[in-house]
């Protein structure tokens, strides 16, 4: 069954899909949010609205996204496990499709230690996997997890995310895998900034005919300096930033490494598009929002298909 | 045990073992430093001082240097004074009557 | 086993404060082998508690004792005649023991000097080290016999998540390896790979603690 994301359009339509994501405000002021949107109108076909990322609180992503969609944008609402028990991730499925919302992307959430919050009980009663079954269930077989049928089932198009960069290297396909078998219909990866090893990942993938069943959109994240290069290479796990590009924003002056991020971000969607399965690219310019149009228009992207979704 | 020294009125405490990397039992003068560091980290937790406890090294054959660490410590204890316990204890007896039950 | 770890003394000597005349309660089961509960223990906490009150000019009267456990009914017996010359127990056993002495003393006053950590093993002298979260459903056959509740930081079913770092720690604390790469690498070695293959559903927690709390009954046992 399609949905009426706009996501699932692009995609079944062929066309390379660009998506990208805001972190919404640390307080309740609805304008930040918007003005976001507004910078973002028109380059991508959807926005994921981030779901208090590394445990750092923030306005929920639902609400983020009905403002969004408010708006006439398109927003992905992610979910993460972490805060949420599976009572809780019904509802708010159901609440996110009662709000229009058409795409879900389903993680487990970074762990409250790196935010606010490290004194806070985390829940993760179910994981990610879990949860792309949850969302497929209630969506395709219009039920609860407890048998009981559902008034209105929530037509989402789901996703989830991708670290082929993450330990240990060989498993992350087979882990993609287990996600293809659990439901998930498109996957956003980690940043993207070793090509070579993406490339070997995405062979394995292929290997398994993973790209044919699943609807692969590469990360990327512009550098906006050679500090920020090294503090994400040391500081995040899974986080792979070959030297010969820190060297790269390096050897940069400094008042021109942010160009020079966007120049590298650039040439990355470029090769990354040649990669055979690889269906899009999802643009993470981390409170730098305004740089996405730049980077969709200088690799080509622009303008997006016009693609008239149904009303809902 | 260290701790019950102290409690029967010593003001400091000095453990002699012998020299690392040539004890009898192997490891166990390790042991008994790390043992001595806890010790201190009591007596300065209930106010005592960590200082009023020390951990020496020696071989059998070391007379004159015995010597000198004893008077070493009996001088550091001398300069710390009583211990808040047996000065506590003091004043108790000096003052039976304000005593308490 | 059950590990714990004594309270801070500051901790203990605050809750004691108000009494001058108490029983320590050690216990020669778990607390015992992971060094915080038994009669060494409670030799040794004795002294500190009497040499800290003294130096306050306040002393501590303390009946030592170590039980040889604290979660039988039969092992708490012989404490009964003596205990209402005291004013309070203050017991070094883990949480279960505290709670039994304070159950069959009613009129008691029981306080706890050891915080109940986790079930887990002696990896080596003197580290200890989570092994199990008592979930009541174990898996340990689908996952090469490493547990992913105890030893994944987020208890994922399917991990690993994508902070596993290059050296094969969770990126929660270096300290901790990751459940996830112990449990593939496991796999792997023993062949059973197809294992993680399958994802495993939605776990009923249920037979955790999120059931209240649990009871065995062995009728075969009862008298």
């Amino acid at each position: 069954m399609k949905t009426a994301s706009r996501l699932e359009r692009v995609f079944d339509e062929g066309h390379f899909a660009v998506t990208t994501e805001c972190g919404p405000p640390r307080g309740s002021d609805p304008e930040v949010i918007r003005k976001k949107g507004e910078l973002l109108r028109g380059s991508v076909d959807a926005i994921n609205v981030t779901d208090n990322q590394t445990s750092v609180v923030r306005m929920a992503s639902i609400a983020s996204c009905a403002i969004l969609k408010e708006m006439g944008l398109e927003p992905i609402v992610q979910m993460v496990t972490r805060d949420r028990n599976r009572i809780s991730l019904q509802s708010d499925i159901l609440g996110a499709a009662g709000l229009g919302l058409n795409a879900i992307l389903c993680l487990s959430g970074d762990h409250q230690t790196f935010g606010d919050d490290p004194d806070a009980k985390n829940v993760f009663d179910i994981d990610s996997i879990q949860l792309i079954e949850l969302v497929k269930m209630m969506r395709d077989e219009g039920k609860f997890p407890s048998g009981k049928e559902i008034q209105g089932p929530p037509n989402l198009f789901i996703g989830a995310a991708c670290n082929p960069f993450a330990e240990p290297f060989e498993i992350r396909p087979i882990r993609l895998a287990k996600k293809v078998d659990a439901g998930v219909q498109f996957i956003q990866t980690q940043c993207i900034y070793n090509l070579d090893r993406f490339e070997k990942f995405m062979d394995e993938v292929r290997k398994l005919g993973l790209h044919e069943q699943v609807k692969i959109l590469a990360g990327v994240t512009p550098l906006k300096s050679a500090g920020m290069a090294k503090f994400m290479k040391k500081n995040v796990a899974g986080m792979d930033i070959p030297d010969d590009v820190i060297q790269r924003m390096a050897d940069t002056p400094k008042e021109e490494q942010a160009a020079k991020g966007i120049e590298i971000c650039v040439e990355s969607i470029e090769r990354l598009r040649k990669v055979e399965g690889v269906a899009g690219a999802h643009i993470m310019a981390i409170e730098w929002e305004k740089m996405v149009p730049v980077i969709a228009e200088k690799a080509g992207l622009l303008p997006r298909p016009d693609i008239s979704v149904p009303s809902d | 045990m260290i701790l019950k020294a102290f409690e029967k009125g010593a003001d400091g405490v000095m453990v002699v073992g012998c020299l690392e990397g040539d004890c009898h039992y192997l490891s166990g003068n390790l042991r008994a430093r790390a043992r001595v560091g806890r010790v201190a980290d009591v007596l300065d937790t209930i106010g005592m001082g960590g200082e009023r406890v020390a951990m020496y090294n020696l071989s059998a054959g070391e007379g004159n240097k015995f010597a000198l660490f004893a008077t070493e410590m009996v001088d550091k204890i001398r300069s710390l004074g009583p211990s808040p316990v047996n000065v506590a204890r003091k004043s108790r007896k000096q003052a039976p009557a304000q005593e308490e039950k | 086993m059950i590990m714990g770890e004594q309270k801070p003394l500051e901790v203990i000597l605050g809750m004691l404060a108000p009494y001058d005349k108490i029983v320590l309660a050690g216990c020669h089961g778990c607390v015992t082998v992971c060094r915080a509960g038994g009669a060494k223990e409670v030799e040794i906490l004795a002294s500190s508690l009497r040499l800290a009150r003294e130096a306050e000019g306040r002393p501590l009267e303390i009946k030592e004792v170590t039980l040889e456990r604290q979660c039988d009914p039969e092992y708490l017996e012989p404490m009964r005649p003596y205990l209402e010359d005291y004013q309070a127990v203050l017991s070094i056993a883990c949480g279960a023991g505290i709670q039994f002495v304070a159950e069959k003393y009613t009129s008691t006053v029981v306080l706890p000097g050891l915080d109940t950590t986790f079930i887990g093993v002696t990896e080596k002298q003197g580290l200890w080290v989570e092994r199990c979260q008592a979930c009541g459903d174990c898996v340990l056959h689908l996952t090469g016999g490493i547990c992913p509740v105890a030893r994944c930081s987020k208890s994922l079913f399917n991990g690993p998540c994508g902070g596993t770092t290059t050296d094969g720690r969770c990126e929660v604390d270096k300290e901790i390896p990751c459940g996830w790469m112990m449990i593939i690498e496991r796999l792997r070695s023993l062949n059973q790979l197809e294992n993680y293959r399958k994802n495993l559903p939605m776990k009923s927690w249920k037979t955790s603690r999120d059931g209240g709390p649990r009871r065995i009954a062995r009728e075969d046992l009862m008298e």
